[in-house]
């Protein structure tokens, strides 16, 4: 594994939801892996604080299926995504089994003539499995994680 | 050209029973007179005191569009202000909760109180002197809110000098705050943490009356809680115990037949709660240690009576709603005729198990966050309500299910659990509270 291997698996799950290949980015996940969204500055648990989301494979599974069903009125009209990434920092090359990453990002989400615009930066905590990356853990850390947003539908 | 202003009759107009007119929603007039006159007439939930633990301590918050704040003084008292600096009117607390030490100090001209309001200190006070300032408002502190009531650690306020006393006004529907209360083993919540806050584009009483309304679970969450029940059947192993996730979303897709028979509970002044006899909080696992430790505190009978209410959703008109089962509260505060923040908060129980206060956070972020598939499917039909009530292919909001003409308000009883009883009697209190003292405040102005 090189650090540029590491650096397009993120470049490459921003691709795969920008572009609403929800099976696609699901499978990046490990099956024990976690996506992270905390609602308090610098939280360390995401067990006994409260989060915006903190979600396995089953809650994933659940929202991607729910993004394409025919009585999802909230995707009606459908959500777009856009990731703007700066580049990926690696902040682990794999010490203990684990490659990290930190990742600034703009994000942006639309539906109808709605637009919402967020930032912050993400962690990444990458496995090797079976002969490719995987995610053990997304975060993504807003930097206003406490404002009362509206609906936010994809996945930052 | 005010059509409301000092109207009585055509705000108990909007009303009919079985029916409200739209502008209840969409009038941005009914709306100020909300502010002004319900808001202003009934206790409204202010905060709580875990929030409040330390002299010094505050908190901000809103009744309805009024900035106020609460503080702990030294003697241990807590008073509700108004947060607004008698000179300027320079916010005195900016922030949603923090420490202010001995007093309060105005960051423009330094004037300073103390944590009960009283004031302490003007720079230059020689220059005051001879002007008639001892005289005048502006030198008699921070503005109280006159009537504050502290029922077992829950703050609530009326703006109004007139008006129900607190125990009038919510009655026997405080036994959904008791019964959450009771279910710590020490009779004791704690909030220990910022809530999910999240912006609605509807009008705040969408969102209240969907607390009780039992005929849309099965159907707008079918996306989301449908969607948990099938993925979960598909994916699950061989006798596999369904996780937390799953014991919280499949309640939603119980169908009519259970909510029918789970019941409604109205009670006098608008309040009112789903999940009598029953509810989707139920069948949730039990939590090892809680059952002995509950039973311990207030003995066998006592402690299965405590545990075994397990009340959906309970709402406290105006525009508090109280899970005591799963220990949350959702504020619903109003913030323009098509715009309401909803802060939901978890209570921690006080030497229960942390696995009940994880599910409480669980729940609050599966069910009531920006991020929560429920809370898209509910936003999306509020919003889509908002918008649609602008049509002239009727002016009027029917809420006629189970309805009897010859129905009593301002009272107590159980109905079928997919009536919209409970609606009724939200707009019946709003009525009432909307248009009470205004022809007095007509008769004043004459």
């Amino acid at each position: 594994m090189t650090p540029q291997d590491i650096v397009d698996f993120i470049y490459d799950e921003a691709f795969a939801l920008d572009t609403m290949q929800w099976d696609d980015w699901l499978a990046m996940f490990h099956k024990d892996g976690r996506y992270w969204m905390p609602l308090e500055w610098q939280q360390t648990d995401p067990i006994l604080q409260p989060s915006l989301m903190y979600e396995d494979w089953l809650l994933l599974t659940i929202r991607v299926e729910r993004l394409n069903g025919d009585r999802t009125f909230s995707q009606k009209p459908k959500s777009r995504c856009h990731h703007l990434l700066q580049q990926p920092r690696i902040v682990s090359m794999g010490e203990g089994g684990v490659y990290k990453t930190r990742t600034s990002f703009i994000y942006t989400e639309t539906r109808g003539d709605h637009l919402d615009r967020y930032s912050g930066w993400v962690n990444h905590e990458l496995v090797e499995y079976e002969g490719a990356l995987k995610i053990m853990l997304k975060r993504v850390d807003l930097i206003n994680f406490d404002a009362p947003f509206g609906n936010i539908q994809l996945f930052i | 050209m005010s059509r409301y202003r000092g109207n009585a009759k055509a705000i108990e107009g909007l009303v009919k029973g079985h029916a409200v007119h739209r502008d209840v929603y969409v009038d941005k007039e009914v709306f100020d007179l909300e502010m002004e006159q319900l808001f202003a007439n009934t206790w409204i939930y202010v905060g709580h005191g875990s929030q409040l633990k330390n002299p010094g301590d505050f908190i901000t918050a809103k009744i309805g569009n009024q900035p106020i704040l609460a503080s702990r003084h030294k003697d241990g008292t807590i008073h509700v202000l108004h947060n607004r600096c008698p000179h300027k009117g320079t916010k005195i607390a900016s922030e949603p909760c923090g420490n202010t030490g001995k007093f309060f100090r105005c960051p423009y001209h330094a004037w300073s109180f103390k944590t009960d309001g009283s004031p302490l200190a003007v720079p230059l006070k020689k220059g005051y002197e001879g002007t008639g300032f001892a005289q005048n408002q502006a030198s008699q502190g921070l503005a109280r809110v006159g009537n504050v009531k502290i029922y077992r650690d829950f703050i609530f306020a009326r703006l109004s000098s007139e008006g129900p006393s607190f125990e009038d006004f919510f009655g026997e529907s405080l036994s959904t705050l008791d019964n959450m209360i009771d279910r710590s083993p020490v009779g004791q919540l704690e909030v220990i943490a910022q809530p999910i806050r999240y912006m609605h584009t509807c009008n705040w009483k969408m969102l209240v009356e969907n607390q009780t309304d039992t005929c849309h679970p099965m159907v707008a969450h079918e996306s989301s809680a449908g969607t948990a029940v099938n993925v979960w059947e598909r994916v699950k192993q061989e006798g596999e115990h369904p996780p937390m996730a799953v014991q919280v979303y499949a309640p939603f897709m119980s169908p009519y037949e259970f909510f029918e028979d789970s019941g409604i509970r109205v009670w006098p002044n608008g309040h009112g709660h789903t999940g009598v006899s029953q509810s989707i909080h139920q069948d949730y696992d039990d939590v090892a240690d809680y059952l002995a430790s509950m039973i311990e505190a207030y003995g066998e009978e006592r402690a299965h009576e405590i545990l075994g209410e397990v009340r959906h959703n309970t709402v406290y008109f105006p525009n508090i709603m109280v899970k005591g089962a799963v220990q949350i509260i959702r504020n619903f505060i109003p913030v323009a005729v098509d715009k309401t923040l909803v802060e939901s908060w978890v209570f921690k129980l006080v030497g229960a198990p942390d696995k009940l206060y994880e599910r409480a956070l669980n729940y609050n972020r599966y069910i009531n966050a920006p991020t929560s598939i429920v809370g898209h499917d509910d936003l999306e039909m509020y919003e889509r309500a908002q918008e649609g009530l602008t049509s002239n292919g009727t002016e009027w909001v029917n809420l006629q299910r189970l309805y009897d003409a010859d129905e009593v308000m301002d009272t107590t009883e159980v109905v079928n659990g997919t009536s919209e009883r409970q609606m009724r009697n939200q707009f019946h209190a709003w009525s009432k509270y909307m248009t009470m003292n205004m022809d007095h405040a007509m008769e004043a102005a004459e």
